[in-house]
């Protein structure tokens, strides 16, 4: 088990806890996962894959949910903004 | 194509007790969670609090609960959401990105563990980041969050506050204080009926041990979040006890009022609701043959009842009903009117959103875009309330609350899933109809 | 007891639009809905917006009513979501592309603007189709609403000019001149229009099928789609008369959702989804746009399309059906019912006041079933 794991978020290398959630690395780096209808910042709400507010695009899959999604190292994650 | 006697949905510990159990007699048993590890909410894996002590009471329930499940033989399918069903099969995804892993799952016999998740109310901020559902933020700190020294004000209602409260405090924040709608008399008056209930008042005093420190506001609620103007950063909450309101300086808000249960699959599945909860026998079955029902589905009543039903079902299930269960079974059920009663929402909460302040996130619908609305399925049609992709699982509960609407027609496919994930639960279902 | 110059049941888009209609012609109107307005086929459709060239009938008042929509376009409000998106035939090899060069000869004579394109051009038009198509035609003015909103926008011009909404009751019957309400109460009109969709229970000898239909709309992907996309064995499907079809039918939404559609089956008045239906459907959809497959499906649900046995729809006085002189009907419309509404509203209320129509009525006139039986395809 490595010590470290590094994702890539909006083009920034991060380096986060193994088993952490892609929520985890954006609430750390405070970056909103998303834009909302009327362009307001959005993150994550309910931890539990049902508020769909923390979608992001990772890996080029767009709306994501990151709060059940296990860090892997090399994942590319990229937020609307 | 998997089969087992025995299916159960949901690896909390309602749905851990039922394969544990059913397992026990010999019965084959998967069970699937959309998590990749056992636990549920309550019991969530992932990052431990530094601090944390494994030698507790609980933790240490939790641990043998665990451990037993992994020896009992069940297959342990993790990661996996129902999203579509058909008679004696469920349809499941592999939640992994890109991944269109269809699985079809045939059961004689199926339990519903499928939990509860937090309400929900709008109010002016609720939206900046930094407001998050107060089993919400627990979940996301178990996911890797960092709240070390970060200021908390957790709020909404139910007993949940003061687990999570705890827990934070365990990971290093400074829980500023615990706000609680309910009134002091109501939670007096649960504090003594628990005297029948001696390990509550123990996990309750634990509780008060961990946030002597904390102030705990009973008869309290949220009036507003504030963010810095420039930065949009969360920085305080307004809180009011209806006689006066003050201002509290914080990094992050855990709010949620109560939970509602995850009724959709048992009622795409055709089980008999009563009283917006799934409605079950002495024996944990439903109003179909072979459906069961545990845990919070069945009624809002803690780790304790779900437990015990969901061994009551698993026994059931394989067709050994428990019976010796069934008075503690009776004492938890009032125990789950008793928690029902005090911690029902005052009616102040329906008027906290103001005519802009956003009701549906998804959409973002404003409130004074429903407040003309006669229905939910008008609201929906006219304004695209509920009609995102969290399927108005987050603004039903509200829009009930602020309006009265009750929230109708369930349909595949219960999560957002890809097309071609839809396509393929079809037509397996195509494929058995044909063989039939 | 109530009276007005004209009563109409059912507050769809059709049933809007006639209330509009109605009032502008200084008519006293009321309008009876059960439920609330547009939750019938209304809420459940495409809000397609499309010049139609299976009959010459239909041409001319899909013509016709489109470009009432395109007159109403200044007048209607954000929620209504009026695009001019366009719709592209696709075509999938030379056969096909011979069927293309004769609706655009069709449609050219009308007037309907249309453009023929080759692979490429279409390619380009819409880089997520597959490769291997023959091209496709272009019929740029066609539009894309959404009806709900429409038909509310309709209901309330209606209101602001004196029309009386009556919502939340059913009606029990409809009979010279009265309307019997289920709370009781009984309403006068001069003349009573039934615009009621797929429910003949007010006029049971009205030659009303009921089609159902299947429709799923996916997540946000802006730029994805750029017009309303359909396949030259759309109008095949909507013909058949017996058999379950379904034909490739999808439409980008103002959100940058995907529509898409589209089914048709008989017999089946269940408003449960079919696995069936909805796996051909999808089918058949990634068969013209793989990319599909990876979008996000949000909901599927079902509509009820009211379709008659020539597909043209029925509107005017009932008096050929039945011998009540207040009677009229604006009912049929299948998968037309929001191209048609106002073109239909106009020529209905045209007929009441004697006015000269735009375009020749004779064909939706009601018509005995007698000499128009369910053709078996």
């Amino acid at each position: 088990m490595p010590d470290v794991v590094t994702v890539w978020v909006n083009g920034v290398a991060m380096q986060i806890a193994p088993r952490s959630m892609v929520s985890a690395a954006l609430l750390t780096a405070g970056i909103p996962c998303r834009k909302s209808e009327t362009g307001e910042p959005r993150t994550a709400l309910c931890g539990m894959g049902i508020c769909f507010e923390c979608r992001a695009t990772v890996n080029g899959v767009p709306h994501s949910r990151t709060c059940q999604l296990i860090c892997r190292d090399g994942m590319i994650v990229e937020t609307e903004r | 194509m998997k089969q087992a006697d025995v299916v159960i949905v949901g690896a909390g510990p309602g749905g851990i007790a039922a394969a544990t159990a059913a397992a026990q007699h010999g019965r084959s048993v998967i069970l699937l969670d959309d998590n990749p590890a056992a636990g549920g909410q309550i019991w969530r894996d992932g990052v431990e609090a530094p601090g944390h002590r494994r030698d507790d009471e609980e933790s240490a329930a939790r641990t043998q609960a665990l451990q037993r499940l992994e020896t009992c033989g069940a297959t342990l399918l993790f990661g996996y959401r129902v999203f579509d069903a058909a008679p004696s099969t469920l349809y499941a995804l592999r939640e992994a990105t890109g991944d269109d892993n269809v699985i079809a799952i045939r059961y004689r016999n199926l339990v519903l563990a499928t939990g509860a998740r937090e309400r929900f109310l709008p109010f002016p901020g609720w939206t900046v980041p930094g407001v998050f559902g107060a089993g919400g933020l627990q979940a996301l700190v178990k996911g890797g969050f960092p709240v070390h020294g970060k200021r908390i004000v957790v709020a909404g209602s139910g007993p949940l506050l003061l687990a999570v409260a705890a827990h934070l405090q365990e990971y290093g924040a400074q829980i500023v204080c615990v706000a609680e709608q309910a009134p002091f008399s109501r939670l007096a008056s649960f504090a003594f009926a628990l005297r029948s209930h001696p390990a509550k008042i123990r996990q309750g005093l634990r509780y008060r041990r961990t946030l002597r420190k904390t102030p705990y506001r009973t008869g309290c609620w949220p009036v507003s979040a504030f963010a810095d103007e420039k930065t949009g950063v969360l920085r305080a909450v307004e809180l009011t006890n209806s006689a006066k309101s003050w201002k509290e300086e914080c990094d992050l808000i855990a709010c949620g009022f109560h939970l509602v249960p995850n009724t959709e699959l048992a009622s795409m599945l055709g089980c008999a609701l009563r009283n917006d909860f799934v409605d079950v026998d002495e024996n944990q079955r439903t109003s179909v043959a072979n459906i069961y029902c545990a845990g919070e589905p069945t009624g809002i009543a803690g780790l304790d009842a779900a437990l015990l039903q969901g061994e009551i079902a698993g026994h059931s299930c394989a067709g050994q009903p428990a019976k010796a269960l069934r008075s503690r079974n009776r004492a938890e059920k009032i125990f789950a009117a008793r928690l029902q009663r005090t911690f029902q929402l005052r009616p102040e909460l329906r008027s906290l959103a103001k005519p802009e302040t956003i009701v549906c996130r998804c959409e973002d619908v404003r409130y004074q875009s429903l407040a003309a609305r006669t229905s939910w399925t008008d609201a929906k049609l006219q304004t695209r309330c509920g009609m995102g992709p969290c399927q108005g699982r987050i603004c039903g509960p509200a829009t009930e609350m602020l309006f009265g609407w009750k929230m109708n027609s369930i349909r595949p496919p219960l999560f957002p899933v890809s097309v071609n994930a839809f396509c393929l639960s079809n037509a397996q279902q195509d494929l058995t109809q044909e063989n039939a | 007891m109530k009276s007005f110059d004209v009563l109409i049941v059912g507050a769809g888009i059709v049933g809007c639009a006639c209330a509009k209609e109605c009032a502008e012609a200084k008519l006293r109107v009321g309008l009876v809905e059960t439920n609330t307005p547009g939750s019938g086929a209304t809420g459940a459709g495409m809000g397609h917006l499309v010049v139609m060239d299976d009959s010459p009938a239909q041409l001319a008042l899909t013509h016709y009513s489109r470009s009432r929509w395109q007159q109403l376009m200044p007048q209607l409000p954000p929620a209504v979501e009026y695009e001019s998106r366009g719709t592209l035939w696709v075509a999938t090899d030379d056969e096909e592309m011979g069927e293309v060069h004769a609706k655009h000869h069709t449609y050219s004579a009308a007037g309907v603007v249309a453009e023929i394109l080759n692979a490429s051009q279409l390619a380009k038009e819409e880089p997520n189709l597959r490769s291997g198509l023959a091209g496709g035609l272009l019929v740029a003015d066609d539009g894309v609403i959404y009806p709900p909103a429409a038909a509310v926008f309709f209901l309330e011009r209606a209101q602001a000019l004196g029309a009386t909404y009556l919502p939340g009751t059913g009606v029990v019957s409809a009979s010279r001149g009265e309307l019997r309400l289920a709370d009781g109460t009984a309403l006068h009109g001069e003349r009573i229009v039934l615009a009621t969709g797929t429910n003949c229970a007010l006029l049971p000898s009205l030659p009303i099928k009921s089609r159902k239909g299947h429709l799923l709309i996916t997540d946000r992907y802006p730029g994805f789609l750029h017009h309303q996309l359909v396949e030259l064995g759309y109008l095949k499907s909507a013909h058949k008369v017996q058999a379950d079809s379904v034909a490739f039918n999808i439409q980008p939404r103002r959100t940058g959702q995907i529509l898409i559609g589209s089914s048709r089956q008989y017999g089946n008045v269940d408003p449960a989804t079919d696995s069936f239906m909805i796996e051909h459907m999808l089918e058949r959809a990634a068969l013209y746009m793989p990319a599909l497959r990876k979008l996000f499906v949000l909901r599927a649900w079902t509509g009820f399309r009211a379709s008659t046995p020539d597909n043209l729809p029925i509107i005017g006085p009932a008096v050929a059906l039945n011998d009540d002189k207040s009677l009229w009907l604006a009912v049929g419309f299948e998968g037309l019912g929001i191209t048609n509404a106002p073109g239909a509203a106009r020529l209905l209320v045209d007929q009441m006041l004697n006015r000269t129509p735009e375009i020749d009525t004779a064909p939706y006139l009601p018509r005995s079933t007698a000499n128009h039986e369910y053709s078996h395809a």
